[in-house]
Protein backbone atom coordinates (compact mmCIF):
# COMPACT_ATOMS: atom_id res chain seq x y z
CA UNK A 1 0.00 0.00 0.00
CA UNK A 2 1.24 3.44 -0.89
CA UNK A 3 1.43 6.19 1.73
CA UNK A 4 -0.16 8.58 -0.78
CA UNK A 5 -1.96 7.67 -3.98
CA UNK A 6 -3.12 10.37 -6.39
CA UNK A 7 -5.26 9.43 -9.43
CA UNK A 8 -6.41 11.87 -12.11
CA UNK A 9 -6.76 14.71 -9.63
CA UNK A 10 -7.70 18.13 -10.96
CA UNK A 11 -8.86 21.30 -9.27
CA UNK A 12 -9.40 24.55 -11.11
CA UNK A 13 -10.53 28.01 -10.21
CA UNK A 14 -11.89 30.56 -12.62
CA UNK A 15 -9.70 33.57 -11.99
CA UNK A 16 -11.87 36.67 -11.77
CA UNK A 17 -8.99 38.84 -12.79
CA UNK A 18 -7.85 37.02 -15.92
CA UNK A 19 -11.04 35.10 -16.79
CA UNK A 20 -8.93 31.95 -17.23
CA UNK A 21 -8.92 28.68 -15.34
CA UNK A 22 -5.96 28.26 -13.05
CA UNK A 23 -5.04 25.42 -10.74
CA UNK A 24 -4.07 21.80 -10.95
CA UNK A 25 -4.34 19.04 -13.53
CA UNK A 26 -5.26 21.13 -16.54
CA UNK A 27 -8.05 23.50 -17.43
CA UNK A 28 -11.49 21.91 -17.93
CA UNK A 29 -12.37 24.47 -20.59
CA UNK A 30 -10.14 25.61 -23.42
CA UNK A 31 -9.69 29.26 -24.28
CA UNK A 32 -12.34 29.03 -27.02
CA UNK A 33 -14.86 27.70 -24.50
CA UNK A 34 -14.86 23.98 -25.35
CA UNK A 35 -14.99 21.39 -22.59
CA UNK A 36 -12.07 19.00 -22.60
CA UNK A 37 -11.26 15.89 -20.66
CA UNK A 38 -8.04 16.35 -18.74
CA UNK A 39 -6.12 13.40 -17.34
CA UNK A 40 -5.30 15.32 -14.18
CA UNK A 41 -2.34 14.67 -11.90
CA UNK A 42 -1.11 11.16 -11.07
CA UNK A 43 1.58 9.96 -8.67
CA UNK A 44 2.22 7.69 -5.70
CA UNK A 45 4.40 8.14 -2.63
CA UNK A 46 5.96 5.04 -1.05
CA UNK A 47 6.00 4.48 2.69
CA UNK A 48 8.97 6.00 4.46
CA UNK A 49 9.91 8.08 1.43
CA UNK A 50 10.84 11.77 1.22
CA UNK A 51 8.93 12.87 -1.88
CA UNK A 52 9.59 16.36 -3.20
CA UNK A 53 7.16 18.47 -5.18
CA UNK A 54 9.38 20.92 -6.99
CA UNK A 55 8.24 23.96 -8.92
CA UNK A 56 7.71 27.73 -8.88
CA UNK A 57 4.91 29.74 -7.26
CA UNK A 58 1.57 29.19 -8.95
CA UNK A 59 2.44 25.66 -10.11
CA UNK A 60 -0.37 24.08 -8.04
CA UNK A 61 1.66 22.72 -5.11
CA UNK A 62 -0.48 24.21 -2.35
CA UNK A 63 -3.73 23.16 -4.05
CA UNK A 64 -2.48 19.58 -4.08
CA UNK A 65 -1.53 19.77 -0.39
CA UNK A 66 -4.98 21.07 0.52
CA UNK A 67 -6.71 18.25 -1.34
CA UNK A 68 -4.54 15.62 0.32
CA UNK A 69 -4.98 17.08 3.80
CA UNK A 70 -8.78 17.04 3.20
CA UNK A 71 -9.18 20.82 3.35
CA UNK A 72 -10.67 21.22 -0.14
CA UNK A 73 -12.35 18.88 -2.61
CA UNK A 74 -10.91 18.07 -6.02
CA UNK A 75 -13.00 18.65 -9.17
CA UNK A 76 -12.18 15.18 -10.43
CA UNK A 77 -10.09 12.14 -9.61
CA UNK A 78 -9.42 10.38 -6.35
CA UNK A 79 -6.67 10.21 -3.73
CA UNK A 80 -5.79 8.21 -0.64
CA UNK A 81 -3.52 9.00 2.28
CA UNK A 82 -2.34 6.14 4.47
CA UNK A 83 -4.92 3.98 2.68
CA UNK A 84 -7.88 6.25 3.43
CA UNK A 85 -9.93 8.10 0.85
CA UNK A 86 -9.58 11.89 1.05
CA UNK A 87 -13.35 12.38 0.63
CA UNK A 88 -15.09 9.55 2.48
CA UNK A 89 -12.49 8.90 5.20
CA UNK A 90 -11.38 12.45 5.81
CA UNK A 91 -11.72 12.14 9.60
CA UNK A 92 -9.28 9.21 9.69
CA UNK A 93 -6.81 11.12 7.58
CA UNK A 94 -6.93 14.17 9.81
CA UNK A 95 -5.92 12.00 12.80
CA UNK A 96 -2.95 10.57 10.97
CA UNK A 97 -1.30 13.40 9.10
CA UNK A 98 0.83 16.33 10.14
CA UNK A 99 0.54 19.50 8.06
CA UNK A 100 2.78 22.52 8.04
CA UNK A 101 1.23 25.14 5.73
CA UNK A 102 3.39 27.58 3.81
CA UNK A 103 2.01 30.47 5.82
CA UNK A 104 2.79 30.51 9.56
CA UNK A 105 -0.46 29.32 11.10
CA UNK A 106 0.13 28.90 14.84
CA UNK A 107 -1.44 31.11 17.49
CA UNK A 108 0.71 34.24 17.61
CA UNK A 109 -0.49 35.25 21.08
CA UNK A 110 0.09 31.88 22.71
CA UNK A 111 3.57 31.02 23.95
CA UNK A 112 5.77 28.39 22.34
CA UNK A 113 4.85 25.83 24.98
CA UNK A 114 1.13 26.72 24.93
CA UNK A 115 1.00 26.21 21.15
CA UNK A 116 2.63 22.82 21.41
CA UNK A 117 0.38 21.85 24.31
CA UNK A 118 -2.69 22.95 22.39
CA UNK A 119 -1.90 20.78 19.37
CA UNK A 120 -1.05 17.80 21.59
CA UNK A 121 -4.39 18.16 23.40
CA UNK A 122 -6.40 18.49 20.19
CA UNK A 123 -4.97 15.14 19.11
CA UNK A 124 -5.62 13.49 22.51
CA UNK A 125 -1.98 13.18 23.41
CA UNK A 126 0.63 14.96 25.53
CA UNK A 127 3.98 16.56 24.86
CA UNK A 128 5.61 13.90 27.05
CA UNK A 129 4.13 10.96 25.13
CA UNK A 130 5.82 11.82 21.83
CA UNK A 131 8.65 13.99 23.12
CA UNK A 132 11.25 11.61 21.69
CA UNK A 133 10.06 12.37 18.14
CA UNK A 134 10.37 16.14 18.40
CA UNK A 135 13.23 16.28 20.92
CA UNK A 136 16.02 17.25 18.50
CA UNK A 137 13.93 20.04 16.98
CA UNK A 138 12.09 21.30 20.03
CA UNK A 139 15.20 21.46 22.23
CA UNK A 140 16.51 24.24 19.99
CA UNK A 141 13.55 26.47 20.87
CA UNK A 142 12.88 25.19 24.41
CA UNK A 143 14.91 28.04 25.98
CA UNK A 144 12.20 30.36 24.60
CA UNK A 145 9.18 28.28 25.60
CA UNK A 146 7.59 31.19 27.45
CA UNK A 147 7.90 33.57 24.52
CA UNK A 148 4.83 34.31 22.41
CA UNK A 149 4.96 32.61 19.02
CA UNK A 150 4.40 35.94 17.24
CA UNK A 151 7.66 37.25 18.75
CA UNK A 152 9.84 34.46 17.39
CA UNK A 153 12.27 34.85 14.50
CA UNK A 154 11.51 33.13 11.19
CA UNK A 155 13.81 30.20 11.90
CA UNK A 156 12.33 29.58 15.35
CA UNK A 157 8.75 29.82 14.04
CA UNK A 158 9.61 27.19 11.49
CA UNK A 159 10.94 24.83 14.18
CA UNK A 160 7.88 25.38 16.37
CA UNK A 161 5.52 24.76 13.44
CA UNK A 162 7.33 21.52 12.64
CA UNK A 163 7.17 20.44 16.30
CA UNK A 164 3.41 21.13 16.37
CA UNK A 165 2.89 19.19 13.13
CA UNK A 166 4.69 16.20 14.65
CA UNK A 167 3.38 16.13 18.21
CA UNK A 168 0.68 13.50 17.49
CA UNK A 169 3.20 11.23 15.75
CA UNK A 170 1.69 11.39 12.26
CA UNK A 171 2.35 8.64 9.73
CA UNK A 172 2.49 11.12 6.84
CA UNK A 173 3.91 14.62 7.11
CA UNK A 174 2.94 17.38 4.65
CA UNK A 175 5.35 20.30 4.47
CA UNK A 176 4.33 23.11 2.13
CA UNK A 177 7.40 25.19 1.23
CA UNK A 178 9.03 24.93 4.66
CA UNK A 179 12.26 26.53 3.44
CA UNK A 180 10.98 29.42 1.33
CA UNK A 181 12.74 32.66 2.26
CA UNK A 182 15.05 30.75 4.59
CA UNK A 183 18.81 31.31 4.22
CA UNK A 184 21.02 28.52 2.82
CA UNK A 185 22.49 27.52 6.20
CA UNK A 186 19.12 27.15 7.94
CA UNK A 187 17.79 25.33 4.88
CA UNK A 188 20.54 22.74 5.16
CA UNK A 189 19.78 22.25 8.86
CA UNK A 190 16.08 21.82 8.10
CA UNK A 191 16.76 19.06 5.59
CA UNK A 192 18.93 17.36 8.21
CA UNK A 193 15.88 17.28 10.49
CA UNK A 194 13.74 15.74 7.72
CA UNK A 195 16.30 12.99 7.23
CA UNK A 196 16.11 11.99 10.88
CA UNK A 197 12.29 12.01 10.75
CA UNK A 198 12.43 9.71 7.75
CA UNK A 199 14.70 7.40 9.76
CA UNK A 200 11.87 7.18 12.29
CA UNK A 201 9.54 5.84 9.60
CA UNK A 202 7.58 8.98 8.75
CA UNK A 203 6.59 9.52 5.12
CA UNK A 204 7.22 13.10 4.01
CA UNK A 205 5.68 15.01 1.12
CA UNK A 206 7.53 18.31 0.87
CA UNK A 207 7.28 21.13 -1.66
CA UNK A 208 9.96 23.66 -2.54
CA UNK A 209 10.78 26.24 -5.18
CA UNK A 210 14.53 25.64 -4.59
CA UNK A 211 15.74 23.21 -7.24
CA UNK A 212 18.96 22.47 -5.35
CA UNK A 213 16.91 20.76 -2.62
CA UNK A 214 15.72 18.11 -5.10
CA UNK A 215 18.79 15.94 -4.55
CA UNK A 216 17.85 15.59 -0.87
CA UNK A 217 14.60 13.77 -1.76
CA UNK A 218 14.23 10.07 -2.55
CA UNK A 219 11.94 10.88 -5.47
CA UNK A 220 10.64 14.10 -6.90
CA UNK A 221 7.88 15.40 -9.13
CA UNK A 222 8.68 18.50 -11.18
CA UNK A 223 5.55 20.64 -11.41
CA UNK A 224 4.65 23.71 -13.47
CA UNK A 225 1.35 25.31 -14.49
CA UNK A 226 -0.66 22.59 -12.76
CA UNK A 227 1.03 19.71 -14.61
CA UNK A 228 3.67 17.23 -13.50
CA UNK A 229 6.57 17.43 -15.94
CA UNK A 230 8.36 14.34 -14.60
CA UNK A 231 8.31 11.90 -11.64
CA UNK A 232 11.44 9.94 -10.79
CA UNK A 233 14.52 9.81 -8.57
CA UNK A 234 16.71 12.90 -8.94
CA UNK A 235 19.45 10.67 -10.35
CA UNK A 236 17.23 9.20 -13.08
CA UNK A 237 15.90 12.59 -14.07
CA UNK A 238 19.44 13.88 -14.51
CA UNK A 239 20.44 10.82 -16.55
CA UNK A 240 17.48 11.37 -18.89
CA UNK A 241 18.61 14.89 -19.87
CA UNK A 242 18.32 14.89 -23.62
CA UNK A 243 21.29 16.89 -24.84
CA UNK A 244 24.90 17.32 -23.92
CA UNK A 245 25.50 20.11 -21.45
CA UNK A 246 28.57 22.30 -21.43
CA UNK A 247 29.68 24.86 -18.86
CA UNK A 248 31.27 27.82 -20.63
CA UNK A 249 33.29 30.75 -19.29
CA UNK A 250 35.13 33.69 -20.81
CA UNK A 251 36.40 37.12 -19.83
CA UNK A 252 33.10 38.80 -20.84
CA UNK A 253 30.21 36.80 -19.47
CA UNK A 254 27.36 39.05 -20.62
CA UNK A 255 28.58 39.18 -24.23
CA UNK A 256 29.26 35.44 -24.01
CA UNK A 257 25.60 34.78 -23.23
CA UNK A 258 24.52 36.74 -26.31
CA UNK A 259 27.11 35.09 -28.58
CA UNK A 260 26.24 31.59 -27.37
CA UNK A 261 22.57 32.21 -28.02
CA UNK A 262 23.30 33.56 -31.49
CA UNK A 263 25.16 30.39 -32.42
CA UNK A 264 22.69 28.35 -34.47
CA UNK A 265 24.06 25.02 -33.28
CA UNK A 266 23.31 25.54 -29.57
CA UNK A 267 19.85 24.53 -28.29
CA UNK A 268 19.67 26.96 -25.44
CA UNK A 269 21.89 28.83 -23.04
CA UNK A 270 21.36 30.13 -19.50
CA UNK A 271 23.51 31.82 -16.88
CA UNK A 272 24.38 29.45 -14.04
CA UNK A 273 26.35 31.03 -11.26
CA UNK A 274 29.81 31.94 -12.56
CA UNK A 275 29.35 29.91 -15.78
CA UNK A 276 26.85 29.64 -18.61
CA UNK A 277 25.20 26.29 -19.30
CA UNK A 278 24.86 25.54 -22.98
CA UNK A 279 22.73 22.69 -24.19
CA UNK A 280 23.93 21.09 -27.44
CA UNK A 281 22.39 18.26 -29.43
CA UNK A 282 24.77 15.30 -29.69
CA UNK A 283 27.01 15.46 -32.72
CA UNK A 284 25.98 18.94 -33.79
CA UNK A 285 28.87 20.86 -32.32
CA UNK A 286 32.26 19.97 -30.87
CA UNK A 287 34.05 21.69 -28.02
CA UNK A 288 36.79 22.73 -30.45
CA UNK A 289 34.43 24.28 -32.98
CA UNK A 290 32.61 26.22 -30.27
CA UNK A 291 35.96 27.39 -28.95
CA UNK A 292 36.91 28.63 -32.44
CA UNK A 293 33.57 30.39 -32.81
CA UNK A 294 34.06 32.21 -29.50
CA UNK A 295 37.62 33.19 -30.41
CA UNK A 296 36.30 34.75 -33.62
CA UNK A 297 33.92 36.73 -31.42
CA UNK A 298 37.01 38.01 -29.58
CA UNK A 299 36.48 36.19 -26.31
CA UNK A 300 39.56 35.34 -24.26
CA UNK A 301 40.17 32.97 -21.36
CA UNK A 302 37.57 30.63 -22.86
CA UNK A 303 36.84 27.48 -20.90
CA UNK A 304 34.39 24.82 -22.08
CA UNK A 305 33.70 21.68 -20.07
CA UNK A 306 31.11 18.95 -20.42
CA UNK A 307 29.16 18.66 -17.17
CA UNK A 308 26.39 16.64 -15.58
CA UNK A 309 23.10 18.59 -15.60
CA UNK A 310 21.52 19.77 -12.36
CA UNK A 311 17.82 19.33 -11.62
CA UNK A 312 17.40 22.98 -12.55
CA UNK A 313 18.82 22.30 -16.04
CA UNK A 314 16.38 19.40 -16.37
CA UNK A 315 13.46 21.51 -15.17
CA UNK A 316 14.24 24.22 -17.72
CA UNK A 317 14.51 21.69 -20.55
CA UNK A 318 11.25 19.95 -19.59
CA UNK A 319 9.34 23.19 -19.06
CA UNK A 320 10.25 24.45 -22.53
CA UNK A 321 8.73 21.44 -24.29
CA UNK B 1 17.49 69.53 -5.32
CA UNK B 2 20.19 70.75 -2.96
CA UNK B 3 23.12 70.71 -5.33
CA UNK B 4 25.52 71.85 -2.64
CA UNK B 5 25.37 68.56 -0.80
CA UNK B 6 25.64 66.41 -3.91
CA UNK B 7 29.03 64.77 -4.00
CA UNK B 8 30.83 64.75 -7.30
CA UNK B 9 31.95 61.20 -6.88
CA UNK B 10 31.38 57.81 -8.42
CA UNK B 11 30.45 56.34 -5.06
CA UNK B 12 26.68 56.02 -5.07
CA UNK B 13 26.43 54.40 -1.64
CA UNK B 14 28.78 55.22 1.23
CA UNK B 15 28.23 53.67 4.66
CA UNK B 16 30.53 54.72 7.48
CA UNK B 17 30.28 52.91 10.82
CA UNK B 18 26.55 52.57 10.29
CA UNK B 19 24.84 51.22 13.42
CA UNK B 20 21.25 50.55 14.46
CA UNK B 21 20.23 49.53 17.96
CA UNK B 22 16.80 48.50 19.19
CA UNK B 23 17.06 48.84 22.97
CA UNK B 24 19.98 46.64 23.97
CA UNK B 25 19.92 44.71 20.70
CA UNK B 26 22.40 45.82 18.03
CA UNK B 27 20.77 44.85 14.74
CA UNK B 28 23.42 46.51 12.55
CA UNK B 29 26.83 46.76 14.14
CA UNK B 30 29.21 49.38 12.78
CA UNK B 31 29.24 48.52 9.08
CA UNK B 32 31.28 50.42 6.48
CA UNK B 33 31.36 49.94 2.72
CA UNK B 34 31.12 51.80 -0.59
CA UNK B 35 29.32 50.96 -3.81
CA UNK B 36 30.36 52.35 -7.20
CA UNK B 37 28.07 53.74 -9.88
CA UNK B 38 26.67 50.96 -12.09
CA UNK B 39 27.88 48.24 -9.78
CA UNK B 40 25.76 45.16 -9.00
CA UNK B 41 26.27 44.74 -5.27
CA UNK B 42 25.03 41.56 -3.58
CA UNK B 43 24.03 41.97 0.06
CA UNK B 44 23.96 38.52 1.63
CA UNK B 45 23.41 37.20 5.13
CA UNK B 46 21.44 34.63 7.11
CA UNK B 47 17.90 35.41 8.31
CA UNK B 48 18.23 37.81 11.22
CA UNK B 49 21.76 38.96 10.31
CA UNK B 50 20.59 42.57 9.92
CA UNK B 51 20.20 42.92 6.13
CA UNK B 52 16.69 44.34 6.17
CA UNK B 53 17.51 46.85 8.91
CA UNK B 54 20.60 48.02 7.01
CA UNK B 55 18.62 48.33 3.80
CA UNK B 56 15.86 50.32 5.52
CA UNK B 57 18.47 52.80 6.76
CA UNK B 58 19.98 53.14 3.28
CA UNK B 59 16.52 53.83 1.84
CA UNK B 60 15.92 56.64 4.34
CA UNK B 61 13.19 54.71 6.17
CA UNK B 62 15.01 54.21 9.48
CA UNK B 63 17.37 56.61 11.24
CA UNK B 64 20.80 55.24 12.17
CA UNK B 65 21.64 55.11 15.89
CA UNK B 66 25.25 55.95 15.01
CA UNK B 67 27.45 56.33 11.98
CA UNK B 68 26.78 57.96 8.66
CA UNK B 69 25.55 57.09 5.23
CA UNK B 70 25.31 58.81 1.85
CA UNK B 71 23.05 57.45 -0.87
CA UNK B 72 23.02 59.17 -4.27
CA UNK B 73 24.92 61.97 -2.55
CA UNK B 74 22.37 62.59 0.20
CA UNK B 75 22.66 62.01 3.92
CA UNK B 76 20.44 59.10 5.02
CA UNK B 77 20.06 60.64 8.48
CA UNK B 78 19.07 64.20 7.55
CA UNK B 79 18.03 64.24 3.86
CA UNK B 80 15.71 61.24 3.76
CA UNK B 81 13.25 62.77 1.28
CA UNK B 82 16.07 63.46 -1.21
CA UNK B 83 17.32 59.92 -0.73
CA UNK B 84 13.86 58.53 -1.49
CA UNK B 85 13.52 60.60 -4.69
CA UNK B 86 16.77 59.24 -6.06
CA UNK B 87 16.34 55.55 -5.41
CA UNK B 88 14.09 52.77 -6.60
CA UNK B 89 12.86 49.90 -4.46
CA UNK B 90 11.36 46.52 -5.13
CA UNK B 91 10.78 43.47 -2.98
CA UNK B 92 9.21 40.07 -3.39
CA UNK B 93 6.48 40.98 -0.93
CA UNK B 94 5.46 44.36 -2.25
CA UNK B 95 5.80 45.31 -5.85
CA UNK B 96 2.72 46.58 -7.68
CA UNK B 97 -1.00 47.08 -7.10
CA UNK B 98 -2.88 43.95 -8.19
CA UNK B 99 -6.14 45.75 -8.89
CA UNK B 100 -4.65 48.41 -11.11
CA UNK B 101 -3.91 47.78 -14.78
CA UNK B 102 -0.36 47.54 -16.05
CA UNK B 103 -0.36 51.07 -17.48
CA UNK B 104 -2.11 52.45 -14.38
CA UNK B 105 0.61 51.10 -12.12
CA UNK B 106 3.27 52.69 -14.30
CA UNK B 107 1.44 56.01 -14.36
CA UNK B 108 0.95 55.95 -10.59
CA UNK B 109 4.61 55.31 -9.80
CA UNK B 110 5.85 57.70 -12.49
CA UNK B 111 3.55 60.37 -11.06
CA UNK B 112 4.69 59.78 -7.48
CA UNK B 113 8.27 60.35 -8.60
CA UNK B 114 7.26 63.61 -10.29
CA UNK B 115 7.65 62.57 -13.91
CA UNK B 116 5.80 64.60 -16.54
CA UNK B 117 2.79 63.12 -18.35
CA UNK B 118 4.36 63.00 -21.81
CA UNK B 119 7.51 61.52 -20.35
CA UNK B 120 5.48 58.79 -18.67
CA UNK B 121 3.60 58.10 -21.88
CA UNK B 122 6.70 57.84 -24.08
CA UNK B 123 8.57 55.68 -21.60
CA UNK B 124 5.54 53.41 -21.11
CA UNK B 125 5.37 52.78 -24.86
CA UNK B 126 9.06 51.97 -24.92
CA UNK B 127 8.84 49.70 -21.88
CA UNK B 128 5.91 47.72 -23.32
CA UNK B 129 7.94 47.17 -26.47
CA UNK B 130 11.13 46.12 -24.69
CA UNK B 131 9.30 43.70 -22.37
CA UNK B 132 7.12 42.46 -25.25
CA UNK B 133 4.15 43.44 -23.09
CA UNK B 134 1.87 45.27 -25.58
CA UNK B 135 -0.98 42.79 -25.21
CA UNK B 136 -0.78 42.99 -21.40
CA UNK B 137 -0.96 46.77 -21.22
CA UNK B 138 -4.65 46.93 -20.28
CA UNK B 139 -4.68 43.89 -18.01
CA UNK B 140 -4.91 43.98 -14.24
CA UNK B 141 -1.54 43.27 -12.68
CA UNK B 142 -3.20 40.64 -10.45
CA UNK B 143 -4.01 38.53 -13.52
CA UNK B 144 -0.36 38.28 -14.64
CA UNK B 145 1.82 35.26 -13.83
CA UNK B 146 4.30 35.91 -10.99
CA UNK B 147 7.30 35.98 -13.32
CA UNK B 148 5.74 38.68 -15.53
CA UNK B 149 4.79 40.66 -12.46
CA UNK B 150 8.32 40.61 -11.05
CA UNK B 151 9.85 41.72 -14.36
CA UNK B 152 7.32 44.53 -14.58
CA UNK B 153 7.87 45.49 -10.93
CA UNK B 154 11.61 45.80 -11.54
CA UNK B 155 11.06 47.91 -14.64
CA UNK B 156 8.70 50.18 -12.70
CA UNK B 157 11.21 50.51 -9.83
CA UNK B 158 13.74 51.99 -12.26
CA UNK B 159 11.18 53.84 -14.41
CA UNK B 160 12.13 57.25 -12.95
CA UNK B 161 15.76 56.50 -13.74
CA UNK B 162 17.03 56.46 -10.13
CA UNK B 163 20.74 56.44 -9.33
CA UNK B 164 20.39 53.27 -7.32
CA UNK B 165 17.77 50.53 -7.02
CA UNK B 166 17.32 48.36 -3.92
CA UNK B 167 16.04 44.84 -4.59
CA UNK B 168 14.98 42.75 -1.59
CA UNK B 169 14.81 39.07 -2.59
CA UNK B 170 13.33 39.96 -5.97
CA UNK B 171 13.30 36.44 -7.42
CA UNK B 172 11.84 34.34 -4.57
CA UNK B 173 9.52 31.62 -5.87
CA UNK B 174 10.02 32.57 -9.52
CA UNK B 175 10.58 29.76 -12.05
CA UNK B 176 14.18 29.15 -13.18
CA UNK B 177 13.86 30.57 -16.68
CA UNK B 178 12.13 33.78 -15.57
CA UNK B 179 14.67 34.12 -12.74
CA UNK B 180 17.42 34.25 -15.35
CA UNK B 181 15.51 36.69 -17.58
CA UNK B 182 15.11 38.86 -14.50
CA UNK B 183 18.88 38.95 -14.02
CA UNK B 184 19.32 39.97 -17.65
CA UNK B 185 17.17 43.01 -16.88
CA UNK B 186 19.45 43.75 -13.91
CA UNK B 187 22.54 43.55 -16.16
CA UNK B 188 20.90 45.89 -18.61
CA UNK B 189 20.06 48.45 -15.90
CA UNK B 190 23.60 48.29 -14.57
CA UNK B 191 25.05 48.81 -18.06
CA UNK B 192 23.00 52.03 -18.22
CA UNK B 193 24.68 53.25 -15.03
CA UNK B 194 22.03 52.33 -12.47
CA UNK B 195 23.58 50.92 -9.31
CA UNK B 196 21.93 47.69 -8.15
CA UNK B 197 21.87 46.72 -4.47
CA UNK B 198 20.34 43.25 -4.17
CA UNK B 199 19.64 40.62 -1.49
CA UNK B 200 19.01 37.00 -2.40
CA UNK B 201 18.93 33.51 -0.92
CA UNK B 202 19.90 31.95 -4.26
CA UNK B 203 23.65 31.50 -4.12
CA UNK B 204 24.01 31.12 -7.88
CA UNK B 205 22.70 34.70 -8.10
CA UNK B 206 25.46 35.85 -5.78
CA UNK B 207 27.86 34.82 -8.55
CA UNK B 208 26.20 37.31 -10.94
CA UNK B 209 27.17 40.28 -8.72
CA UNK B 210 30.27 42.39 -9.24
CA UNK B 211 30.91 42.35 -5.50
CA UNK B 212 29.24 40.60 -2.60
CA UNK B 213 29.12 41.33 1.12
CA UNK B 214 28.14 38.74 3.72
CA UNK B 215 26.61 39.93 6.99
CA UNK B 216 26.89 37.82 10.13
CA UNK B 217 25.35 38.96 13.43
CA UNK B 218 25.04 42.60 12.32
CA UNK B 219 28.60 42.90 10.99
CA UNK B 220 30.01 42.62 7.49
CA UNK B 221 32.26 39.58 7.71
CA UNK B 222 33.40 39.50 4.10
CA UNK B 223 33.28 41.79 1.08
CA UNK B 224 34.85 41.19 -2.31
CA UNK B 225 34.18 39.91 -5.81
CA UNK B 226 32.72 36.37 -5.92
CA UNK B 227 35.97 35.18 -7.49
CA UNK B 228 38.16 36.62 -4.74
CA UNK B 229 35.85 35.38 -2.00
CA UNK B 230 35.99 31.86 -3.40
CA UNK B 231 39.80 32.05 -3.44
CA UNK B 232 39.95 33.52 0.04
CA UNK B 233 37.73 30.80 1.53
CA UNK B 234 39.15 28.06 -0.66
CA UNK B 235 35.64 27.29 -1.91
CA UNK B 236 34.20 26.11 -5.23
CA UNK B 237 31.01 28.14 -5.03
CA UNK B 238 29.47 31.11 -3.25
CA UNK B 239 27.24 28.61 -1.43
CA UNK B 240 30.34 27.16 0.27
CA UNK B 241 31.60 30.65 1.12
CA UNK B 242 28.23 31.50 2.64
CA UNK B 243 28.04 28.26 4.61
CA UNK B 244 31.49 28.83 6.11
CA UNK B 245 30.69 32.39 7.16
CA UNK B 246 27.11 32.04 8.32
CA UNK B 247 27.85 29.03 10.52
CA UNK B 248 29.84 31.39 12.72
CA UNK B 249 26.64 33.22 13.66
CA UNK B 250 25.98 33.26 17.40
CA UNK B 251 22.60 34.96 17.36
CA UNK B 252 19.78 32.54 18.18
CA UNK B 253 17.78 34.55 15.70
CA UNK B 254 19.27 32.79 12.70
Amino acid sequence: MYAIEVKNISKNYLSEKSGKFIGLGGSPITNDGNKVHEPGVNFNVNRGEIFGLIGPDGAGKTTLFRILTTLILADSGSATVDGFDVVTDYKEIRKRVGYMPGKFSLYQDLTVEENLNFFATVFNTTIEENYELIKDIYQQIEPFKNRRAGKLSGGMKQKLALSCALIHKPSVLFLDEPTTGVDPVSRKEFWGMLKSLKAQGITILVSTPYMDEASLCDRIALIQNGQLLKIDTPKNIVSQYENKLWAVQSDNMYQLLIDLRNNELTSNCFAFGDKHHVSVQSGKLTVDSLNNYLQLKEHTQIEIREIEPTIEDCFMQLSQK
Amino acid sequence: MEKTTQHKTNKVIIAENLTKKFGTFTAVDNISFEVERGEIFGFLGANGAGKTTAMRMLCGLSTPTAGKGLVAGFDIGTQTEHVKKNIGYMSQKFSLYDDLKVWENIELFGGIYGMKDHEIKDKTDELMRVLDFESERNKLVGSLPLGFKQKLAFSVSIFHNPQVVFLDEPTGGVDPITRRQFWELIYDASSRGITVFVTTHYMDEAEYCNRVSVMVDGKIEALDSPKNLKNQFNANSMDEVFQQLARKAKRVDS
